[in-house]
């Protein structure tokens, strides 16, 4: 049974075509990711997802019901891109609220020790910073003990430390048997939760696949950057088969290939002595893979 | 304890961090009575009042002041700048309708006149001899007719305002015409015939005339019930028909 339905949405403002054409469908108990650059339609796509929108065509079924169905309220978590709290309401006000909503609530103690907002539980939303307000809105989000939780954006605004915590707590609820469907721009984050990816780009999903599928698409494209301890002349490298392109900055010398590049290159470089400091190798990665699948013509 | 009370007592706590709102719907309107009751002509009896003296009007125009202020100022910026910081669609993923949150604001004004209402009267009858109406039941039901049209007008605003800072200034720019007639500067009973005709009108005319009543002892005006609930039921539900909720 599929948790998640999407078919054929398409979604219109005014003049502006936000979602053009969008299908896939979320598999139970699966970190479901969209990417795609701004104003791709993401956020389109899960409000419509999340009942907040009407499509204007095609078909959403969430849990079995029709997506906006009264029903799903409870059982689905929803943290917006854009929505804020009143600013004179403190954190466990606003907690202890939002929690009286559902049937069913979490322990709002344990989210919030888990965001790290512990210390901030009797600060004003308005005092908040914004990562920690974002914190906040992830712990609403998941308040209901949802079946399916939907974050748009879920870390952005938050710092590198923060960022690998909330990624924690989002596996731990994963591992509970709860579906996720993210938004993201973060690479990492993407190929680090989740199990599927959908790129959208001007409102059509252009590429499904899981995070490894996706950066295959771009190719297995490697690029060494060294710099070498005596001047070569370029063609002892590039008449390796393995060398696509050598290009030179001030001193550095990077090379462009693939297959086992870093191998041949090595080896040839050993052989005449040379050695090759502050080398770094760069593989393809779901950041190419992205710009590579939406790169504007 | 029912999700609609929370929400109110949620309101009225985050609302009474507000030094500004405190000031003007609980301490201004006592405050005013306090000034006026030392005018020397506030204890004069015109003709035109009926055996009632300036300041005892002037009590229910206090209260009436603090209404305005809540219906035109404080309940469109509030609700508009609750839309517009996406508080009501963060509502809409829940459980909770936010309709339920317009209510609890509604709800939280009202109870923060009743309690300005009885600081007034209480104030007014203890240091100027204001006399406590015969009857406070019909003072409460003027004061309910009052709140109505000044609510409903307040929402409407809230429905069609695009910013917290529209509502703010349509409300502001419909303040004092709308007090003007409804005789904070000169009492209704001593405007002349065109501007009273005209007041009959309006809300907290309309509603400034139940208060006299009731303190007055006389029954309610015909015309200013109507008037009040006519501007309930139309502005409601404008209201309700044009609410854009993001
Ligand atoms: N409420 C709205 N009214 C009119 N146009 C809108 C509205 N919301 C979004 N749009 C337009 O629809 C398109 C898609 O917007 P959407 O917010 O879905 O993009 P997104 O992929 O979430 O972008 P981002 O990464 O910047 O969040 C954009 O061109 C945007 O300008
Ligand atoms: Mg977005």
């Amino acid at each position: 049974m599929t948790v998640i339905e999407v078919r054929n949405l398409a979604k219109r403002y005014g003049e502006t075509v936000a979602v053009r054409d969008v299908s896939f469908s979320v598999e139970p108990g699966e970190i479901f990711g969209i990417l795609g650059p701004n104003g791709a339609g993401k956020t389109t796509t899960v409000e419509c997802i999340s009942g907040l929108r009407t499509p204007d065509s095609g078909a959403i079924t969430v849990l079995g019901h029709r997506a906006g169905d009264k029903a799903l309220r409870s059982r689905v978590g929803v943290q917006l891109q854009e929505s804020e709290l009143q600013d004179k309401l403190t954190v466990r006000e606003a907690l202890e609220l939002y929690s009286s909503f559902y049937p069913n609530p979490a322990d709002w103690r344990g989210l919030v020790g888990d965001l790290g907002l512990t210390a901030k539980v009797k600060t004003r939303y308005g005092k908040l910073s914004g990562g920690q307000k974002q914190r906040l809105s992830i712990a609403l989000a998941l308040l209901g003990n949802p079946e399916i939780a939907i974050l748009d954006e879920l870390t952005t605004g938050l710092d590198p430390q923060a960022r690998r915590d909330t990624w924690d707590l989002i596996s731990g609820i994963r591992d509970r048997g709860v579906t996720l469907l993210l938004v993201t721009h973060f690479m990492e984050e993407a190929e680090r939760l989740c199990d599927r990816i959908a790129v959208i780009d001007k409102g059509e999903v252009v590429a499904l696949d899981t995070p490894g599928g996706l950066v295959q698409r771009a190719g297995d494209e490697q690029r060494i950057r060294f710099r070498p301890s005596v001047d070569f002349a370029d063609e002892l490298l590039t008449e390796l088969p393995e060398v696509r392109e050598l290009r030179r900055q001030g001193s550095r010398i990077e090379v462009v290939g693939s297959g086992n590049l870093l191998h041949a290159v090595i080896s040839v470089l050993a052989r005449d002595g040379i050695v090759a400091a502050e080398l770094t190798l760069e593989q393809a990665s779901l950041d190419d893979a992205f710009v590579h699948l939406t790169r504007g013509e | 304890m029912s999700v609609f009370l929370k929400l109110t007592l949620t309101e009225l706590k985050i609302t009474f961090r507000e030094p500004v709102y405190i000031f003007f719907t609980l301490l201004f309107p006592v405050l005013l009575i306090a000034i006026l009751g030392n005018v020397p002509t506030m204890q004069e009896t015109p003709p035109e009042l009926g055996g009632l003296r300036l300041i005892d009007v002037y009590a229910g125009l206090a209260l009436g002041l603090a209404i305005g202020i809540i219906g035109l100022q404080g309940l469109p910026s509030v609700l508009a700048t609750y839309r517009e910081r996406g508080i009501l669609r963060r509502l809409a993923t829940t459980p909770v309708r936010p309709g339920l949150l317009l209510g609890a604001q509604l709800a939280m004004n009202l109870l923060t006149v009743l309690v300005s209402a009885v600081l007034v009267y209480t104030v007014a009858n203890l240091a100027f001899d204001v006399p406590i109406p015969e009857s406070p039941l019909l003072l409460l039901v003027a004061i309910l007719l009052n709140c109505s049209g000044a609510f409903a007008v307040g929402l409407l605003l809230a429905a069609v305002a695009p910013s917290g800072k529209t509502a703010n200034a349509i409300g502001t720019f419909l303040f004092f015409p709308l007090m003007f007639l409804a005789g904070l500067w000169v009492p209704r009973e001593l405007m002349p015939e065109l501007l009273r005709r005209l007041g009959d009108f309006t809300p907290f005319a309309a509603g400034q005339d139940l208060m006299t009543d009731a303190l007055a002892g006389q029954s309610p005006a015909f015309l200013s019930i109507t008037v009040l609930i006519g501007y309930l039921v139309i502005c409601g539900a404008a209201a309700v028909k044009f609410f854009r909720w993001e």
